[in-house]
């Protein structure tokens, strides 16, 4: 009897284990079978390089690749000194009670709404912007959703550096102090060199988080489909053309590139997850 | 002397970059309680109609929060409750039976489900719903059961990595101690494991439930609309409060409504702290002797 009830739990533990694998694997072929129109015809490939005119005919998402490109690495340019130097702060030159507030704050910051962030930006933010540099228009632009983006990305980012600082060898860090560093010279010559691969986990994880985040571009980014000029130009990423859909024509080729946009996104943050494997880390649950 | 200098400036640089993050951060959450605080109160949320009529379902509240709130509250729930068994079982089978290889392989399946964003996965729903649409009934389209899946997948990996963590953190003292009296592994799994890493396991939960309460890239895909009233079926529409925060900050007509955007966005900032609070606490509280470093109290 025992032995049937052991055997019973076994598979159904392995069979959820392999239905949430699955799951990841469903996602992709779901996005696959209905792109596949674009895809399969070739076309895939130029349509990462073309403009956008469906009046002409012209699917092709080059101006949300760029727009995404733009708004995520400009909010990493952000928030990486940002990050980088909490993370210093906690890891020694600042005071340790502030620090272990601090830790607490950026664990709160993680659960913020991105919604939140994304609708004061259009009453805080974005009005800044414009009244700052009157060539940024309505003020819904790259920076706007970049520097709010920053925030975002930021808690992400000091929770991975913060780990990569921790991994660093207690050994060497008692060695340092045997030798009479202070606690600058700790964190220079012997954490910072040891962290960096917390580091670039940390920048990966972050650009993978702007890349995917929606709510902000789609809110203050203004989603002009063009390739932007400038970082006070409007633009749109590929998560805000795929939530700005319309689904009045199932059949109509605007709607299936919003699937190669899907699965743009999702090749590229696998390739992020596994060059973060790869560095010999585990994503947590951030 | 040089590393002086450079010291000075890291020390400037970390204090700055403190400042300027929790600063900005506090400039905008006490922006929005400033702007937001006059606007919370009853008929922010109910409206004219009188709470208990409300809460009975007695009365349709139309120009109230109540039908979002239900939306939102009734979506996480079902969504949550369709991933923690699916999602404790899997970090079960992680971690007590997976061999290397499948740790690797599944593992690498959780990160990557982990890491899409989440429209993807509220496109994943949406082209669900027209697969059924086209091949099973023609009146299938998106609505809360097509939310409730797709949020569903958007925790499960969540769950799943830390019932897996927890599970794992446990010491060796307390993975033998029941095997070596008689214990199967089932038994060693139902009434020592899980117990022992249950506030590991709820309070990863408790976070699940708030990433499901703030997504709002997910259910705008797949079925939630500005106005539908309570839900009344899961093939129904549905109204959600980050839903309507983003909607009214496109679509407000008066200041009225802008102003209940406002309310509507400390109301969920508050769910979400609380429950952030509510995972913390239960970490550290309820992982007493037993919790993180159980080694020490017998060795």
């Amino acid at each position: 009897m025992t032995r049937i009830t052991q055997k019973a739990a076994r598979i159904v533990f392995f069979f959820s284990a392999a239905a949430s694998a699955m799951a990841a694997a469903l996602v992709f072929g779901f996005l696959l079978v209905f792109g596949f129109p674009l895809i399969g015809g070739g076309e895939f490939f130029s349509l990462l390089t073309r403009r956008w005119s469906p009046g002409q005919g012209l699917y092709g998402f080059l101006p949300m690749i760029t727009g995404t490109a733009a708004i995520s690495v400009l909010s990493i340019v952000f928030a990486f000194p940002l990050s980088l130097g909490t993370v210093c702060f906690m890891g020694g030159l600042g005071p340790a009670w502030i620090s272990r507030l601090l830790d607490g704050f950026v664990r709160f910051m993680t659960g913020i709404p991105t919604v939140i962030y994304g609708f004061l930006g259009i009453f805080l933010l974005v009005p800044f912007v414009r009244t700052l540099f009157t060539s940024a228009g309505s003020g819904m632009c790259i920076l706007s959703a970049s520097l709010m983006l920053s925030l975002l990305v930021s808690p992400t980012m000091i929770i991975f550096f913060k780990d990569g600082f921790d991994s660093v060898d207690f050994r060497y860090i008692q060695a340092a102090d045997a030798l009479g560093a202070d606690n600058v010279q700790r964190l220079i010559y012997v954490i910072l060199p040891g962290a960096w691969p917390g580091i670039v986990t940390g920048v990966i994880m972050g650009l993978g988080r702007a890349m995917g985040d929606t709510l902000i571009a789609l809110m203050i980014a203004g989603n002009a489909v063009h390739v932007p000029g400038s970082i006070l130009d409007s633009t749109r990423t590929l998560t805000a053309h795929i939530a700005l859909v319309s689904a009045s024509d199932y059949e109509s080729l605007a709607f299936k590139s919003i699937f190669a946009c899907g699965l743009t996104l999702y090749v590229l943050n696998a390739l992020a997850v596994i060059a973060v494997r790869r560095l010999g880390r585990k994503r947590g649950p951030v | 002397m040089k590393i002086r200098i450079l010291g000075g400036c890291l020390r400037m640089f970390s204090w700055g970059a403190v400042l300027l993050l929790t600063g900005s951060v506090l400039v905008l959450l006490g922006y929005l309680l400033v702007k937001g605080v006059p606007s919370l109160g009853r008929e922010l949320i109910f409206g004219q109609v009188d709470v208990l009529d409300a809460v009975l379902l007695r009365k349709r509240v139309f120009d109230g929060l109540f039908p979002a709130i239900a939306g939102t509250l009734s979506v996480v729930l079902l969504s949550v409750g369709l991933a923690i068994p699916v999602g404790v079982c899997a970090g079960i089978y992680m971690s007590e039976f997976a061999t290397v290889l499948q740790q690797r392989v599944f593992g690498l399946m959780f990160d990557i489900l982990a890491g899409i964003p989440s429209i993807v996965i509220g496109l994943f729903g949406f082209s669900g719903a027209i697969f059924i649409h086209k091949y099973v009934s023609n009146d299938f389209r998106p609505c809360m059961a097509v939310s409730v899946v797709a949020l569903a997948f958007l925790v499960l990996p969540y769950i799943t990595r830390t019932t897996q963590a927890s599970l794992q953190g446990l010491s060796i003292q307390i993975r033998q101690a029941a095997l070596a009296l008689g214990a199967t592994r089932v038994q060693n799994i139902f009434y020592v494991l899980l117990p022992q890493s249950f506030s590991g396991i709820l309070s990863g939960i408790i976070l699940a439930i708030g990433r499901c309460a703030e997504d709002t890239a997910v259910i705008m895909l797949t079925g939630v609309v500005a106005t539908a009233g309570i839900p009344g079926s899961l093939l129904g529409s549905y109204e959600a409060l980050p839903f309507y925060i983003y909607y009214i900050s496109s679509q407000y007509t008066d200041s009225a409504e802008l102003m209940s955007g406002y309310g509507a966005a400390i109301i969920l900032l508050g769910v979400c702290a609380i429950l952030f609070l509510l995972a913390f606490i239960i970490k550290r509280q309820l992982a007493g002797p037993a919790g993180p470093e159980p080694g020490r109290f017998y060795v």
